[in-house]
């Protein structure tokens, strides 16, 4: 990939982080950096898409430590967990036969797993020796038929954010826009309730969370063309162009697809989230809002009413018993605001947020949902959470998995909230998991005796007698 | 002797092999007050991070040098001065493990020279030790890039001495990667019962074992062997190997120290544990203690109660070669027969595997054997779980990486004891279980009544998908 390819996607002009310094895509500091590299970021956006065959080519390094470590579920094919790799050998990139082995690869791949398509992930050694990953692919979809798509993130290119956009930028070019949707299935047609088409994008399916929302779109006339990307379908990613409204769901990531989305198709967007009460019914109604169709709003606002009482009611009895704890939140981006919204859903005090990657926009946003004197956070170092965790009287520690045995090792109540857990807290019926595992990890009896010393640690007093008392 | 049958394919479907730079981290993990920085892109580190992390559930010390585009194509010589300045002036480590990857070995750095140069530039820190080596991840797999570190520890950090043996109680332990914290120290047990004091090196069982600490947080190793420890190896009465991956630096420490060195290629199993406890009572001079004498009836007890399990069970294995030939020799040795044996790369000890071949390659290999061969036990990392479903049959875990399971990490394996728990934990996946009889419903029977599946029955926390 060009120099000036890299500054476009850097320069997204739909990113709020444009207007101040680009901290999601700084420039990496050696011997002082944490994170994915472009790689990673593109791999993660598109992997979920589940019966593609996904075949990162290069040397063991980059698929070897990482495949099929994603919490996304597919309702569907597995084909997508299943790892991919042209595992380059020394005699491979002395003898410059990279390309003939990926194309052999692509070959085996078809032949063995028959995928809907064929997804290239370039790496860095490849990347250097020159391997022309574009006319592979052109060769291969010609050869055989099976759309193959080049995605071209070496890890050298830059961050996982860079990653994500590659990625959707590899979407916009190979693959939106390439099909016409199907129709509506005639049996799925309901008297009074108009079927309007939306997408989702950077929504993951974490823990199969989305199914926990889905049957609300369907309740609504609302057919999801396209989730980019999870439990996504190939032949789905191809239509995205036809919706009448994108929802961004996760952050920056792939807003360049949303705003390409509104250019080039005249589709408008909006950017949300379904973590908490608040947030997904917000959601809902910018559905509405956007589609500007007068019955669908009206339903949304009863579906929205009936929801929220029912889950309310729900969490009551766990809302009593979490109300007033502190929570110190660390978590990247547009969650920042999106889960502070949730847990203030359950009367919980959030009296900290990191505020890495988030933009100035995010900032405002947490500003007006939690008040002036909120405290952000900008050093995500073990220490400086720690530290914070303490000048804030905090219960617990929301964060992403890297953090977890952080606190476990201080001791600490902890919450994961990252691409890798292993339940899914989206939506309304989210939230009474969420609760579940707040609960759990606070009301934990052995925190007190992992924090007790040792018995022996503290000499007995002279005299007082073995087992005092019996 | 077993054939090995190469690689055959241009993809590798559901990859088996981790790399030679995430080995090499793992071996400097071993080490006190040290973290590794890959000399790479920043994605190497972070997947070799969350690789250790899932694994071991332990926070894990591991930079990079970042190399972007323009350090890539422009020189990245000044990623590797200033990545190793950083680290010096924020942590003080005692060592930083410097291994490359392929992309830095594909720009054709030179390591050592950069290691050179920094001593030059900064003689502030030269307390930091740093080790270089040269770990692509085109060639080999963990078991490899560990071994090499561990070579490359020896070669920056024990000198040329003829002092062998003025240390009379003290033993060295060369560990191969094959082993997890809680073999290393059943291993240390083993040695202090004659009397004697382990080395080992590296020593992951006490950085990575999992224990809780006073201090919060440490952007270095908790524990490991001491650079003093390790400078001193050339003192010591003997040196014991564990693992013929390790065959080249041993080579290196006898060179460098003239101390006698006993090999071993693992430590499963009855036969590999005797030769072992020989080695420690003919070093020390000391009669075989009677504990250990009465943990070995024990474990010969379990074989006996065992065997009806263990015998004719057809058995698949992938795993890196020394932990490969190990599990194959242990169970061939208690009868059962082994149907598919993969590994990730070449080594000179799978000719010892107990098959016809081996097969070098990846997961769908064994999957693929494991079937052909009716498989009734896969035996392998946590990656295998789907390929056990698939198959039908139980998992145990072993090598590397173990994400779904608690404790797999720091599984005793080696021993008495350890034998004897693993006998007991295969044939409770089998114990009680019906034979593969196809269930007949007569047809004079309520039909609406549901078939109930054949399960595999969850024992010893051991199975489980």
């Amino acid at each position: 990939m060009k120099p000036a390819e890299i500054a476009e996607l850097l320069n997204e002009p739909a990113c709020a982080h444009n207007k101040k310094e680009k901290s999601g895509c700084a420039k990496t500091k050696p011997g002082a950096t944490a994170g994915g590299c472009s790689f990673d970021g593109a791999q993660i956006a598109l992997l979920p898409v589940a019966d593609v065959a996904h075949i990162v080519h290069g040397p063991i390094a980059c698929a070897g430590s990482s495949w099929d470590n994603r919490g996304t579920r597919s309702s569907g094919p597995t084909l997508y967990r299943i790892g991919m790799t042209t595992d380059l050998t020394e005699q491979d990139v002395i003898m410059g036969r990279g390309e003939k082995r990926l194309f052999h690869a692509i070959k085996q791949a078809i032949d063995d797993y028959a995928p809907a398509a064929v997804f290239l992930y370039s790496t860095c050694v490849p990347a250097l020796t020159g391997d022309d990953m574009e006319a592979v692919a052109k060769a291969a979809t010609e050869r055989w038929g099976t759309p193959v798509v080049p995605v071209d993130c070496a890890g050298f290119y830059g961050t996982k954010n860079l990653g994500n956009r590659i990625a959707g930028e590899a979407m916009f070019r190979h693959v939106i826009g390439t099909r016409e949707p199907d129709p509506v299935p005639a049996s799925a047609q309901r008297p009074g309730i108009p079927v309007f088409d939306v997408n989702l994008i950077g929504e993951y399916n974490i823990a199969g969370e989305f199914w926990h929302v889905a049957p609300l779109f369907d309740e609504l006339g609302l057919r999801i063309l396209c989730t980019l990307s999870g439990d996504a379908r190939f032949r789905e990613l191809q239509t995205m162009h036809r919706a009448k409204v994108s929802m961004v769901v996760c952050a920056k990531a792939l807003l360049n697809v949303a705003r390409k989305l509104e250019t080039d198709f005249g589709m408008p967007y909006f950017e949300g989230s379904f973590y908490g009460i608040t947030d997904t019914s917000q959601a809902l109604r910018d559905f509405a809002r956007l589609i500007g169709d007068p019955g669908l709003s009206l339903r949304t606002e009863h579906l929205i009413a009936r929801e929220e009482a029912r889950i309310k009611a729900a969490l009551a009895p766990w809302a009593a018993r979490l109300k007033d704890k502190r929570v110190l939140l660390y978590t990247g981006g547009v969650k920042s605001w999106s889960v502070v919204s949730a847990l203030q859903d359950l009367g919980m005090k959030v009296v900290a947020t990191g505020t890495n990657k988030s933009t100035e926009e995010d900032k405002a946003r947490i500003r007006e949902i939690m008040g002036d004197d909120t405290k952000m956070i900008t050093d995500g170092s073990p220490k400086a959470l720690l530290q914070a965790y303490r000048d804030h009287r905090a219960d617990i520690l929301i964060a992403g998995g890297r953090n977890l045995y952080t606190a476990l090792k201080a001791r600490i109540p902890f919450l994961d909230i990252n691409q890798e857990r292993k339940f899914g807290y989206a939506g309304y019926d989210g939230m009474l998991e969420l609760v579940r595992q707040l609960a759990l990890t606070l009301e934990a009896p052995v925190w007190q005796q992992v924090r007790a010393p040792a018995p022996w640690a503290t000499p007995a007093l002279t005299g007082e007698p073995l087992a005092a008392g019996g | 002797m077993a054939e090995i049958l190469k690689r055959a394919k241009a993809l590798a479907v559901n990859p088996l092999k981790a790399s030679q730079p995430v080995g090499a981290a793992l071996a400097f993990l071993g080490l006190k007050n040290a973290i590794p920085m890959l000399h790479g892109s920043q994605g190497c580190t972070a997947f070799g991070k969350v690789f250790f992390v899932r694994h071991f559930r332990e926070p894990i010390p591991l930079q990079t040098t970042a190399m972007d585009q323009v350090s890539t194509i422009m020189s990245a010589d000044e990623n590797v001065i200033e990545g190793l300045r950083v680290i010096c002036e924020k942590n003080k480590p005692d060592v930083i493990g410097l291994p490359t990857t392929g992309l830095s070995e594909v720009q054709g750095t030179d390591i050592r020279r950069l290691v050179r140069e920094f001593r030059a530039l900064h003689p502030q820190f030269d307390s930091t030790a740093v080790v270089p080596v040269n770990t692509p991840d085109y060639t080999g797999c963990l078991e490899t890039g560990f071994a090499l570190a561990v070579e490359a520890i020896i070669d920056t950090l024990v000198e040329k001495s003829a002092l062998a043996g003025r240390r009379r109680k003290q033993v060295n332990v060369l560990a191969s990667s094959m082993l997890t914290p809680g073999d290393t120290e059943a291993i240390k047990e083993w040695i202090e019962a004659f009397g004697l004091r382990p080395v080992l090196l590296p020593d992951i069982g006490d950085s990575l074992d999992g224990h809780l600490v006073d201090v919060e947080t440490t952007p270095l190793t908790l524990g490991g062997t001491p650079k003093s420890e390790i400078a001193a190896m050339g003192e010591s009465v003997a040196t014991l190997v564990i693992g013929r991956s390790l065959a080249k630096a041993a080579d290196l420490l006898k060179e460098r120290s003239g101390v006698p060195d006993f090999r071993f290629d693992h430590l499963l199993g009855l036969a590999a544990c005797d030769a072992f406890t020989m080695a420690l009572a003919e070093i020390s001079g000391q009669p075989v203690p009677a504990r250990i004498d009465r943990q070995r009836r024990q474990l010969q007890d379990a074989m006996v109660d065992t065997h009806f399990m263990t015998g004719f069970l057809r058995v698949a294995i992938a795993a890196d070669a020394d932990l490969l030939v190990g599990l194959g020799q242990f169970l061939a040795g208690v009868g059962a027969e082994i149907v598919a044996a993969v590994a990730p790369a070449r080594a000179e000890v799978l000719a010892e595997m107990p098959v016809t071949s081996v097969q070098i390659g990846d997961l769908e290999d064994m999957e693929k054997l494991a079937r052909a061969g009716r498989v009734q036990l896969v035996i392998s990392n946590s990656h295998a779980a789907q390929s056990a479903e698939r198959l039908g049959v139980p998992l145990l875990r072993a090598g590397f990486p173990q994400y779904d399971w608690v404790g797999g990490y720091t599984r005793t394996w080696v021993g008495y004891r350890g034998a004897r728990q693993a006998l007991f934990d295969v044939a409770n996946l089998f114990l009680g279980k019906p034979h593969e009889i196809p269930v007949h419903r007569s047809i004079y029977r309520d039909a609406s009544e549901p078939a109930t599946p054949a399960r595999s029955p969850s024992g010893a926390g051991l199975v489980g998908h």
